[in-house]
């Protein structure tokens, strides 16, 4: 027989995922010893947890994940630099939890340097593990998105409404920052940017400026500007949507990334709205409008823009193969777009990351 | 958008073979059903007559003729079609495409390759451009050199940097090959290789790097997916289809999942793919290195597993972009709603693992590497690595419970088993980590990535638990559960029996759910039911038809003995059923196959084949019954049990089953039925087993316990052979007895299929084997209609097999083997279920007995068959293939052990056109000029000179070894003495093999197998190694003397299959006697 010896780690607390229908996912907690309640959303990814995790679009949000084997690369040492490193889409994780099916204490990677618990724990975030994520996903699929709270041992904590707040002031960059060098200005307005826009942006030569969002970058004489990411319901950010309508009326490229994209709409009269469920996940397909051509995405947004109320001078650039959803807007002069996706990944395809040339194109014309 | 063909050729893969399996029956129908819909003719040209493709529901036109270019030219010239199909079919059918392209055939004919065009065919398979297409784009790929001097293999290994792997070129089982550290190694290594070989190639040495695979899809306008990825849980060096294989990928960062798949979609619009196509990469474990190994521009193995696994249908999808559809013109076959333009979201993980039949191959070599060896694979689903790890490994069916609590696959030497692997090293894993070795400790030697180890090492303590707990209670039983723990396994751990387990289980309330594949991780709604069971859920998702429903169980892993021929019984058993208006439910857990495609069956569980899943099919779908007598020998031996367990068996009763396959009540039946069968008996006793054989008289058949030993059958020829198997098989006991059986090889032997009605024969067909006995019915060429045998013999194999089928109250497909011996004929084997030449009598005869069977499984009254098989106006022979050149070191001589691993059926106007049709498109080559033989004892040689006059006449050229040469010239003949292989004299045998101066390589084994590296197993294996056809037996020998003397190749017709079966069409006449009993084969 046997002598290997026992495992030694301790047994992990019974941890409960509570549904704002009553629905109860009964499991065991992973992260922080903590409960927090928050939106659930699920997201089809099948790898890509710190990049989602760090992701300031998840903001308020306990992001649900339906690939049930999670944390088996670990998580990567600390921060470095003024750009983390890369895994890492912002300072800190953004999530206000996480569950699975399945987690991987017995991580394995040459990068990592902790497990995807231990990480979670130190950022005080909590995670459960053992829920049948097959069945939530079909609950809010059925239902919508709805809100939830993660249970740890029993210590009960009232529902929270993520949508009620504005996300966008909690995660945009405290004062302005740069990066890179070039001829070339870019501002990049914060709304709870992914690292990995600036990274695109920083690799392709330009200089970058990144601002927050209620900075009043009309004052600002770039090359181009970027709308970036964020979470949340897009009409929470007016003063950034009153300083967009002014911008959109001049000349300088502007490029819109999720909800920027949504606020560009919103600055232009056009409308959002909520979608069932939103789109979480890297096998997005969209299709080009212009020229019939299909890009798979990645993907990470609630809300949509109603592409029928677009101004004449706008156009539907990408739509959603699946449910035809809009994923994109241009216009007519042709320096100005914005799409729904997110052409700098991390995590998912980076198939459209062509579209960072298309705006360099732009700004250098 | 192209404008459609009109006519499409689509090339199959020929006969299964390790390498190219199944999975190409499955590619080959999606495409035809893919063209079919689009209104397009088929032509469809494969002799594998026992696959699905080759039905008569799907291409409008089948040739069972070679898929070789002189053959397919032929059907070009003859069907002029305006389109060619070549990635459905494996790499025959694209070496096939680029010889025609070559020799200018397409282009002559007006045909268009449709999908990936050939340029692009040809830089994937040319090692030298694709490399430089690589390089063009950037993309790394290994290194290597071929080198004729040291100091060039010295030079290189410097610019590569050590460790270097060394190669010698064209040289046997990788002889000389190995890693080098350094200069000395290499000086040392490239020496020895260079006396053998003249090149030596020296590669860059990826030691322990991941094995990632992509599946990409390219339609003509340029949009690209990859559908799925996987990771190889054996590093670099074990050959993919040799590898457990994950899927997705369950080590990969972001980044590198999605910088290879940046690379696979780039690479692939460089070469141009239109189709689909399969990247396989090498991925350093310690940084993002990477390097791109291969890209195969067809479907293939990995594509027909990525297809299951992820609910993709590739295939499918593959011929509608080959005809220029865009991928999201394609909708989605599973949520209907989406289009084909989207990547699979996995919400569970998927674990192929190979199935091997090493064992059965004397002398073969049981480590695996860089090549292929493997015959079969399965395909296990769970939510956790762990629950399906373990059910892949009950899957493949060599003895396993899972991954804990096996016996019977013990280790010597632990050490050197992880470091160079046989395909028993999963267990030694295991074992290792119950010894509590470290994870570090096994990564070290097994490069596997330590977080398949973590998970193993998990279910290895949890085994630990369950087998020191003292009470298996709800939560550990739960537990145990979702870790893949089967019933069976925790009987074995608990000292238990199953259904007592599952007793405990039911009273816990603890099932499992029945999961839905969706391809959209429950994103969007599936509108089809594929489905698989897991213990990790809450809600089943699938729900019994309000329809009658029928469990319809498949075959399992394809092995050697069971294969594609019971896929095509399953899928057509279904095909009845639903057109009947059952609700049809199959179970089957091999992604080669047909009967695994979702729109084959209305529900398809894809799990294990266990009274375990079973009873929870029963319990959740609420079938009525299961039909086990289609899957081959894995249902058939389900049946007591289930019966036992109270699920209802639909066909002839378990109890029948059950008296035909235990040996001592079949033979007991026999006996009460008056019908002779060979001596035999069962003994507990070495002695007694040896007095029994003088007894009974030499040749005697030794049938050791496999599970004691693991050693084949084996005849005896004297007591001293008796001795040493009986030796080899260790201890016979009572618990391990021996069964000792007459054998004879001067019988004829003879197939009879059949399905009975409540006993009553309905249908049936005799096929002759070519071959006298003793050569397994696996490995036997088969003839229909039977030309050798007496109509005497006949008429008693029909009454014989009336009485068995009226003894045992047979209520469907039946198969008895018989030998015959001038008129007085014994029975050997008696199967109550459909037989591996179903496919082959119901093709040839145009007379579908599955069809049959089904209707009559499920209570329809079938009128008996009137038609006697004798005035076919055409005679069909099934011929097996062989893989030995796979099997490093097996002896390719015929004998009691099948090695076959596929078949060919060709038909013809008569005997010989057939059978060289059927050689050819098993690899045989003609014309032949000479002819290397040694023709075993004098007996042996006499029998064969009359074929050695007519190869003379033929103005063939002998070459025999000593003694056959001998005996060639005093009868009068020409012929060139050579040396045997041991003897180291020129002019050497296997110099001349090696040197092709030989066309065919004739070797009558002077034993019954031998066990001893002989001469004649070394020529036998040259005959191999250098790809020179070869003849052991005298009948095949004579046989073909005789086709070669009466048939010319281009007197060889081109003719569709429908075009011999409808000569008979046309001449029936109404039978007067339709609706009564047959009139009998005699009439």
């Amino acid at each position: 027989m046997s002598n290997t010896p026992a495992p030694k780690r301790a047994p992990r607390p019974p941890a409960e995922l509570v549904l704002a229908n009553g629905m109860r996912f009964s499991g065991e907690s992973f992260g922080a010893p903590a409960s927090r309640a928050g939106e659930i959303v699920f997201n089809t990814g099948m790898v890509g947890y710190p990049e989602a995790l760090t992701d300031p679009s998840y903001r308020g949000q306990i992001l649900a994940l339906t690939y049930p084997l999670q944390g088996n690369y670990g998580m990567q040492g600390g921060s470095e630099g003024a750009l983390r490193s890369v895994g890492m889409e912002s300072d800190r994780i953004q999530a206000s939890g996480l569950v699975v099916a399945d987690y991987a204490e017995d991580f394995s990677h040459w990068s990592a340097g902790r497990s995807l618990g231990e990480w979670l724990a130190s950022e005080g975030v909590p995670a459960i593990t053992g829920v049948d994520t097959r069945a939530l996903t079909r609950v809010i699929r059925q239902h919508g998105t709805m809100l939830g709270k993660i249970i740890v041992a029993g210590a009960d904590v009232p529902y929270y409404d993520p949508d009620a707040d504005n996300l966008v002031a909690q995660v945009s960059a405290g004062a302005p920052e740069e990066f890179g060098s070039g001829t070339w200005r870019i501002v990049v307005v914060d709304c709870g940017c992914k690292e990995n826009i600036v990274r695109n942006l920083a690799e392709r030569g330009l200089r970058v400026k990144r601002v927050p969002w209620d900075y009043d970058f009309t004052q600002e004489k770039p090359d181009g500007f970027v709308m970036s990411n964020g979470p949340g319901d897009p009409t929470m950010a007016r003063p950034t949507i009153e300083r967009l309508r002014e911008v959109l009326r001049g000349d300088t490229p502007v490029m819109g990334i999720c909800l920027g994209h949504q606020l560009m709409a919103l600055a232009l009269g056009a409308k959002t709205y909520k979608l069932k469920f939103g789109h979480r996940g890297q096998n997005q397909p969209v299709r080009r409008t212009t020229d019939g051509r299909c890009f798979i995405t990645s993907q990470n947004h609630s809300f949509a823009v109603d592409e029928k109320t677009l101004p004449q001078d706008w156009e539907p650039l990408f739509t959603n193969l699946n449910d035809g959803t809009n994923e994109g807007m241009r216009h007519a002069s042709g320096t100005k777009f914005s799409v729904q996706f997110h052409p700098e990944a991390a995590p998912g395809p980076v198939d459209t990351a062509t579209l960072f040339d298309e705006f360099l194109a732009k700004v250098q014309a | 958008m192209i404008e459609h063909p009109k006519k499409v050729v689509i090339l199959g893969s020929g006969a299964l073979k390790i390498g190219e399996a199944g999975e190409f029956d499955y590619s080959g129908a999606q495409a035809i059903k893919a063209l079919k819909q689009e209104g397009i003719e088929t032509i469809l040209i494969n002799p594998n007559i026992a696959t699905i493709q080759t039905s008569d529901h799907l291409a409008d036109r089948v040739y069972f003729l070679p898929v070789n270019p002189d053959f397919v030219e032929r059907v070009i010239e003859r069907e002029k079609p305006d389109g060619l199909l070549l990635s459905f079919g494996g790499q025959t059918a694209l070496n096939c495409g680029l010889a025609l392209e070559k020799r200018g055939v397409l282009a002559k004919h007006n045909v268009r390759v449709l999908g990936t065009p050939v340029e692009a065919i040809r830089d994937t398979e040319d090692r030298e451009l694709f490399v430089r297409r690589l390089d063009k784009l950037g993309v790394p790929s290994p290194r290597s050199r071929a080198c004729t001097t040291l100091e060039e293999a010295l030079a290189t290994a410097e610019e590569l940097g050590y460790p270097v792997m060394a190669r010698a070129a064209f040289a046997l089982g990788g002889l000389g090959s190995g890693v080098c550290r350094d200069k000395a190694q290499l000086t040392e290594r490239a020496h020895k290789a260079l006396a053998l070989s003249p090149q030596l190639l020296v590669e860059e040495y990826l030691e322990g790097w991941k094995e990632i695979e992509y599946e990409v899809v390219r339609d003509a306008a340029d949009n690209c997916i990859t559908v799925c990825n996987m990771e190889n849980l054996d590093p670099l060096g074990i050959h993919t289809g040799e590898s457990i294989v994950v899927a997705p990928s369950q080590t990969l960062t972001n980044r590198e999942y999605h910088m290879l798949r940046e690379v696979a979609i780039r690479v692939v619009r460089d070469l141009g793919i239109v189709g689909e196509c399969n990247i396989q990469y090498a991925l350093d474990p310690k940084s993002e290195r990477y390097r791109v190994i291969e890209v195969n521009a067809r479907l293939s193995r990995s594509s027909a597993l990525a297809s299951k696994a992820t609910g993709y249908p590739l295939a499918f999808v593959a011929a509608k972009l080959a005809l220029g559809y865009s991928l999201h013109e394609i909708p989605n076959a599973i949520t209907k709603v989406t289009t084909a333009f989207f990547e699979p979201a996995l919400d569970y993980i998927v674990v192929k693992v190979p199935r091997w039949d090493l064992r059965k191959f004397r002398h073969a070599v049981r480590r695996i590497g860089s090549s292929m060896k493997s015959v079969g694979e399965v395909m296990a689903i769970g939510r956790t690595f762990e629950e399906a790890m373990q059910k892949a490994l009950r899957m493949i069916e060599v003895g396993a419970m899972g991954l804990y609590a096996n016996s019977g696959f013990g280790s010597e030497d632990l050490a050197t088993d992880l470091a160079e692997p046989t395909e028993e090293r999963i267990f030694s894993v295991v074992e290792a980590l119950d010894q509590g070795w470290t994870v570090d400790r096994i990564h070290a030697l097994t490069h596997i990535d330590r977080w398949f180890l973590h998970k193993i090492a998990g279910v290895v303590r949890l085994g630990q638990r369950l087998r020191a707990a003292e009470e298996l209670d709800a939560p550990l039983l739960r537990e145990a559960k979702r870790m893949g723990f089967a019933d069976r396994q925790l009987a074995r751990m608990r000292s238990g029996d199953e259904d007592a387990i599952r007793a405990l289980r039911t009273a816990h309330g603890i099932h499992p759910v029945l999961r839905q594949i969706d391809t959209l991780a429950a994103e969007y709604p599936a509108r089809t039911n594929y489905l698989y069971f897991s213990y990790h859920g809450l809600e089943d998702e699938a729900a019994a038809s309000p329809q009658r429903s029928i469990l319809i169980l498949g075959s399992g892993a394809y092995r050697i003995g069971s294969s594609v021929e019971f896929d095509w019984c399953a899928v057509n058993a279904a095909m009845t059923l639903r057109k009947a208006g059952f609700n049809t439910v199959m179970l089957n857990c091999n992604p080669e196959t047909v009967s695994t495609d979702y729109d084959e069956s209305d529900m398809l569980v894809f799990d294990e084949l266990s009274l375990e899943t079973i009873a929870e099919i029963f319990r959740t779908l609420r079938v009525e019954g299961a039909i086990v007598s289609m899957g081959g020998q894995t249902p058939n031996n389900l049946a007591l049990k289930l019966h036992r367990a109270g699920f209802r068996i639909l066909g002839t009763a378990p109890e029948s089953i059950d008296r035909a396959e235990n040996r001592l009540r079949f033979s007991a039946l026999l006996d009460e039925l008056g019908v002779d069968q060979p001596e035999w008996a069962q003994l507990a006793d070495g002695a007694e087993a040896k007095l029994f054989a003088n007894k009974i008289g030499y040749p005697v058949l030794v049938r050791p316990s496999y599970v004691l030993s693991g050693s084949a059958m084996a005849v005896a020829s004297n007591d001293a052979e008796f001795e040493r198997f009986i030796g080899r098989a260790a201890a016979v006991s009572r618990e391990y007895p021996v069964v000792i059986s007459k054998f004879f090889d001067n019988a004829k032997e003879i197939e009879f299929d059949g399905v009975a009605q409540d006993g009553e024969i309905v249908e049936y067909a005799f096929c002759e084997h070519v071959e006298n006995a003793g050569v397994h019915s696996g490995d036997a060429t088969l003839v229909l209609p039977p030309q050798r045998i007496y109509l005497e013999t006949m008429r008693v194999v029909l009454e014989t097999a009336r009485k068995i089928a009226a003894a045992l109250r047979i209520n469907g497909p039946f198969n008895i083997q018989f030998l015959a011996r001038k008129n007085f004929i014994k029975v050997i084997e008696c199967n109550l279920r459909a037989s591996r030449s179903f496919p082959f009598v119901s093709k040839v005869a145009n007379r579908n007995f599955i069809d049959t069977a089904t209707r009559v499984i499920m209570g329809e009254r079938v009128a008996p068959a009137t038609r006697p098989f004798f005035d076919l106006p055409y005679v069909a022979v099934k011929a097996p293939h062989f893989s030995f050149l796979r099997l490093e070191g097996a002896d390719p001589a015929l004998g009691v052990e099948m090695t076959s691993t596929g078949e060919v059926a060709c038909f013809g106007d008569n005997f010989y056109e057939a059978f060289l049709k059927s050689l050819i498109a098993v690899g045989y080559r003609f014309p032949i000029k000479s002819i290397l033989i040694s023709s075993g004892d004098i007996a042996s040689k006499a029998e064969l000179l009359e074929s050695m006059k007519a190869f003379a006449d033929l103005g063939i050229q002998f070459y025999a070894t000593m003694g056959s040469a001998l005996f060639l010239i005093e009868n009068g003949f020409s012929a060139t003495a050579l040396h045997w292989p041991m003897e180291t004299k020129k002019p050497n045998t296997i110099d001349y093999i090696r040197e092709k101066k030989i066309d065919l390589v004739i070797n009558i084994p002077k034993n019954y197998q031998d066990d001893e590296l002989t001469n004649d197993y070394l020529i036998r294996r040259a005959a191999v190694d250098f790809g020179v056809p070869l003849l052991t037996n005298r009948q095949l020998v004579r046989r073909l003397a005789e086709a070669l003397t009466y048939i010319k190749p281009d007197q060889m017709q081109i003719r569709s299959w429908n075009e011999y079966t409808s000569r008979v069409a046309g001449d029936t006449a109404p039978a007067p006697s339709r609706g009564h009993r047959p009139a009998g084969a005699i009439s």
